[in-house]
Parts: C-alpha cells; sequence; structure tokens
C-alpha cells in the first residue's frame, strides 16, 4: 500500500496515451457533473432553473438561496432553515467522535498488549457487529431510549453512535497497535510502569495518525447517517441529514431548487472540508475498514 | 509477609486492569448488538403490531412475508441492485485503477476527483441525482435545449426502470472508492515480475490478463464484500432518491423494514424482515472475517 513504485513497468505507445488521458477525464467530468451542477444553480434565482438550462451560468447572480437555506427555509412545520439542525449535528458528532475513539484506543491496545485467552473471538464480535444491517436494532434501541428518556434527544443519538461506533474505531487501533513491538510494552512493565502510564507515555504519543484517521472515519460515517437520526430524533434534535431530507422532500409549495441545492451542499461541507484537507487519512481509513490493516 | 502480600494485590490488579478497561465495550456489544438481535429475532415469532407484544405466533410472520408482493418486489429489486452495483463498481474502478497506473501526470489531481463523493451523505447525492435525472428539468431537458430533441431519458419516472437510476446515483457514490482499493493492490505489485515479462515478450494486454489481474484477487474480494455489503444496506439512497416509487417500484428490504415497522405497524414483519437482511450479510461477512482474522502464523 506504500508508494513504493509510481506507476506499473508497462509500456504503452502514443496514440494509446491520448486515448487513457481522455477516458480520464470523461470520468472526471462524471464525478464532478453534479456537484458543479449544485452550486452553479444554488446561485441563481428559481425562474432561470425552472424555465433555462441547469449546464448555464446564472445571468443574476445570487446568494439569497444560501442564506434562505440556511436560516429560514421551511423544515417540517418550522421556517428556521437548516442551522439549528447543523447545530444539533456538531453537538451530536463531536463527543460521539471523540468517546468512541478513545474506546477504540483502549481496547486496540488491550487487545493487543494485553492478550488474554478468547480475545480474538471478542474482536470478532467486535468487528461483525461493524457490518450488521442496523434495522435488526432498531425496534429494541427504540424502547430501549424510550425507557432511558432519551427518545428523541442528542444525547440519546450520541449514545447510539457511539455503541455502533466502537466496532471500526477498535478495529483500527487493534491494527495499528499489532504493529508496535511488544518489547517495548514489556520492558517498561518490567521497569515499573503500569496499565494506563505504559498507554499514555508510550503508545498514545506515537499514535497520531491512527487517531486522525479514526477521527475522519466516525466523523464521516456519524455526520453523513440517515438511519438512526430518522428513527430516534424528535423534531427538535433532528440532525443535518434528516432535516435536509424534510427540505427536500416537502411537497408544499413550490419547489425552490436553488434552496435545496444550497442546503445540499451545507450538509455536505463539513465532510468535504475534511476530504480536502486530508484526503490522505480518509482513504487510509476507507482501506483499513475493508482490508485488514 | 505484609509487603509480599500488598505486591501481590498490585500484581493482581495490573492483571485485571486490561479485563477492567476492556470490559464496558464488551458488555455494550454483547447487549446492544446480540442481545439486541436475540430479541429482534424472538419479536419476528410474536404477533407485535404497533408495539412489542409476547404472543408467539411460530412461524407466521415469515410465512406472511414471503406472501406479500411487496416484498418480493423489494427482494427482487435487491437482486438487480446488488448485481449491477457490484458488476459496475468492479468493472469501473477497475480500468480506473488501471489507467491512472500508467505513470499518469495529473494523477495527483484527478485520483481526489473520482473518489470525492464518497465523503458525501447519501442524501446530498440523492438530492443532486434526483434532479439531474428528473426529465423536466435535468439531463433531458437541457439536452433538448441543445436541439437534440428526440432525447428520452425518464427512467426515474417509469417504474420499470427506476431501479437502474438507484444503480446510477450508487455507482457514482462508490466507484471511485473500489478504484482506491485496486489501485492500491496494484501499487502492491512486484514490478521485477512485470519487467521479467516483458523482457520475454509478453504483450500489454497478456501481462494484465495473465500477471497483474490475478494479483488482485485479494482486492476483488474485498471489494465484493464491501460493495455487498453496502447494497443490502442501502436505505437512505432510496429515501433521498425516489422515496421507494414511483410506487413501490424501488422498495429495497431496508425501506421495507422501515415502513412495516414504523408506519404500518406491523412489528412482527418489519423484525422478520431485519433478520432475513441479517442473516444475508452474515453469510458474507461471517466466512470473510474468519479468514481475516485467523492468526496467518
Amino acid at each position: 500500500m506504500s508508494a513504493v513504485s509510481q506507476g506499473t513497468a508497462v509500456s504503452t505507445g502514443r496514440f494509446t496515451r491520448v486515448l487513457i488521458h481522455v477516458t480520464l477525464l470523461v470520468f472526471a467530468l462524471f464525478y464532478l457533473l453534479p456537484l458543479v451542477v449544485m452550486l452553479i444553480n444554488s446561485v441563481k434565482p428559481l425562474g432561470e432553473i425552472t424555465g433555462g438550462n441547469m449546464m448555464a451560468l446564472p445571468k443574476v447572480w445570487t446568494i439569497q438561496p444560501w442564506l434562505e437555506a440556511w436560516s429560514t427555509a421551511q423544515i417540517g412545520v418550522q421556517p428556521t432553515g437548516l442551522r439549528p439542525y447543523f447545530i444539533n449535528s456538531i453537538e451530536m458528532v463531536v463527543p460521539a467522535v471523540a468517546i468512541s475513539t478513545l474506546m477504540g484506543a483502549l481496547n486496540g491496545y488491550v487487545l493487543t498488549k494485553w492478550r488474554f485467552r478468547g480475545d480474538t473471538v471478542l474482536f470478532g464480535l467486535m468487528l461483525f457487529s461493524c457490518f450488521i444491517p442496523f434495522q435488526i436494532v432498531l425496534i429494541p434501541m427504540a424502547r430501549l431510549l424510550g425507557l432511558m428518556g432519551l427518545a428523541g434527544t442528542v444525547p440519546g443519538l450520541i449514545f447510539v453512535h457511539v455503541v455502533y461506533g466502537l466496532g471500526f474505531t477498535t478495529l483500527y487501533f487493534r491494527n495499528y497497535y499489532a504493529a508496535f513491538p511488544t518489547e517495548l510494552v514489556r520492558a517498561a512493565q518490567i521497569d515499573g510502569a503500569g496499565f494506563f502510564r505504559i498507554f499514555t507515555r508510550i503508545l498514545l504519543p506515537l499514535s497520531g495518525p491512527i487517531i486522525v484517521v479514526t477521527v475522519i472515519w466516525q466523523f464521516t460515517n456519524i455526520w453523513n447517517d440517515f438511519l438512526f437520526g430518522s428513527s430516534f430524533s424528535g423534531q427538535a434534535s433532528q440532525p443535518m441529514t434528516v432535516a435536509l431530507n424534510n427540505l427536500v422532500q416537502s411537497s408544499t409549495g413550490v419547489k425552490a431548487y436553488n434552496v435545496h441545492f444550497a442546503g445540499a451542499i451545507l450538509a455536505a461541507l463539513p465532510t468535504l472540508f475534511v476530504y480536502i484537507v486530508s484526503g490522505r487519512f480518509f482513504v487510509r481509513g476507507l482501506m483499513a475498514g475493508s482490508v485488514k490493516g | 509477609m505484609a509487603r509480599e502480600t500488598a505486591l501481590d494485590l498490585r500484581t493482581r490488579l495490573q492483571e485485571w486492569i486490561p479485563k477492567l478497561v476492556l470490559a464496558p465495550s464488551v458488555a455494550v456489544m454483547l447487549v446492544f448488538v446480540y442481545g439486541f438481535i436475540l430479541f429482534t429475532a424472538f419479536l419476528s415469532f410474536t404477533d407485535s403490531k404497533i408495539l412489542p407484544s409476547y404472543g408467539l405466533v411460530g412461524w407466521h410472520n415469515y410465512w406472511r412475508l414471503f406472501q406479500l408482493p411487496t416484498w418480493s418486489l423489494a427482494i427482487e429489486n435487491l437482486a438487480i441492485f446488488a448485481a449491477l452495483y457490484i458488476v459496475i463498481c468492479s468493472v469501473i474502478g477497475l480500468t480506473l485503477a488501471i489507467l491512472l497506473d500508467q505513470k499518469i501526470r495529473g494523477e495527483g489531481m484527478l485520483r481526489p476527483i473520482y473518489l470525492y463523493p464518497m465523503a458525501l451523505s447519501f442524501i446530498v447525492t440523492g438530492t443532486a441525482w434526483k434532479w439531474l435525472l428528473d426529465p423536466g428539468i435535468g439531463i433531458e431537458h437541457t439536452l433538448h435545449l441543445w436541439g437534440w430533441t428526440s432525447f428520452h431519458f425518464a427512467w426515474i419516472k417509469e417504474s420499470d426502470f427506476a431501479i437502474y437510476t438507484v444503480v446510477i446515483a450508487a455507482v457514482w457514490q462508490t466507484s471511485g472508492f473500489v478504484m482506491a482499493m485496486f489501485l492500491a493492490g496494484l501499487r502492491g505489485i512486484d514490478n521485477e515480475i512485470l519487467k521479467a515479462a516483458q523482457m520475454d515478450g509478453a504483450s500489454n494486454w497478456n501481462l494484465y490478463r495473465r500477471i497483474i489481474i490475478p494479483q488482485l484477487r485479494p482486492a476483488f474480494l474485498s471489494a465484493f464484500v464491501i460493495l455487498a455489503h453496502l447494497a443490502v444496506k442501502s436505505y437512505d439512497l432510496v429515501v433521498a432518491l425516489t422515496g421507494g416509487g414511483p410506487g413501490r417500484a424501488t422498495e429495497l428490504p431496508a425501506t421495507f423494514m422501515y415502513s412495516y415497522t414504523f408506519t404500518r405497524n406491523e412489528m412482527g414483519v418489519g423484525a422478520a424482515s431485519a433478520v432475513i437482511m441479517l442473516m444475508t450479510i452474515a453469510a458474507i461477512m461471517v466466512p470473510y472475517l474468519y479468514a481475516e482474522l485467523k492468526e496467518p502464523k
């Protein structure tokens, strides 16, 4: 997976190379098209969209749709815009990511450096829990959140995301710490360092990359979640994805496409930003989630 | 003597700390994953309607489930969707990876462009494609304005074709990721073997067919497993893109489960459908994870 060799040793002719470049560019256009079209049309007045060409640049540029999407658009019954839901998502994502990452780090540490009989089975069970279709837990979780008084609240969503994020965070740290020399840990033990001391002084300082990978993965997944958000949130605690869906699907009045697009881009901005800033770690996270690290 | 017991206690405690640290996660997993799975499985054998109830009805819910035309449609749609999604993503992913691997100057620019949709929510993807595919305003409309007035592309409105629009949007979102997996596989191949084969006069086509692609087996397997499990879990995209429509034309097991459980108040049937979904995924994931976890030593 390292970048030892860039490109294969296979050599190709001039004509083939042109063809390759053209194909690659066509695909780049395919991937960019939806985002570009949304962007262009989010700064157009509605009349130019319904009466005009989606590929044309705006004749009149306006940021009105963005303002509307952010603060005045009708979401459900309230004309609040997406802002309160954006805040809900932040309030949900930050603690959920922090808690699940910390627990995953400790789990990975135990599972690699303090091994005991049956640890692989436990890890296997945790790993499988990453891939279950969450429909299988929706009914009991809805009941439980109700009993705990957390139904329809942001803390309820944090709880759910921590519980079902643990498998992945443990996986990341376990695979990372597995490559870490166990002799160092043993040596520190002989010198009298305890469990937490070894973790905070030896492993944690060297865990930078895997912490970044895990945080990005968790952030993206939890921010983009829709199933839990739509099942367990109330009107006041809806995350951004659910609010966006309500905005776009609302059947009352004229469909304000430009506002929908501005809203969709607002919902995509945080994860896109993270992706652009740290694309390398994002890819590593995706790979580690699919291939044994 | 007293000192020795104190020391002993301390080492004993040290031995227990790791297990105590792991305990909350294990408890959470056993209760909220496996306990909940058992509870849902139990509900699937009960007469639960709007709320859980505990009258056992045997296999009745499963029997009813497979009598429901909507469920058959959901299964049929999943088969079409999963097959096309996996095949098209793999083909596009492999093609792009091989092309990008030819010492392309703009690789650093192209790779992130192929991959960024993976960072988006399916709701955002659905919103964008719903509109692009809308004949009255999206691609069809645009081509009409550009003079190709006979162009017709209204799959999203046609019951027989709407499921293919879900494939298009899902492929758009994930094929770049598959590309990244294959590219990582390609970069892991030893160039010396390739050079040797080339010196022996192997053509490019043979090089790929005989040497390179067979070495990508692990990447193919990972891609298949990931895509298959994403396909079974697909929910958000359908909600945002078609809402399960037109009519019920794009119903999938995940949307079926949700509507039967929470809006039609047939919790027993909903639970049964969730169990079937879990079984499908387990059949794919368990052998894969088992093979991955087996100690390599």
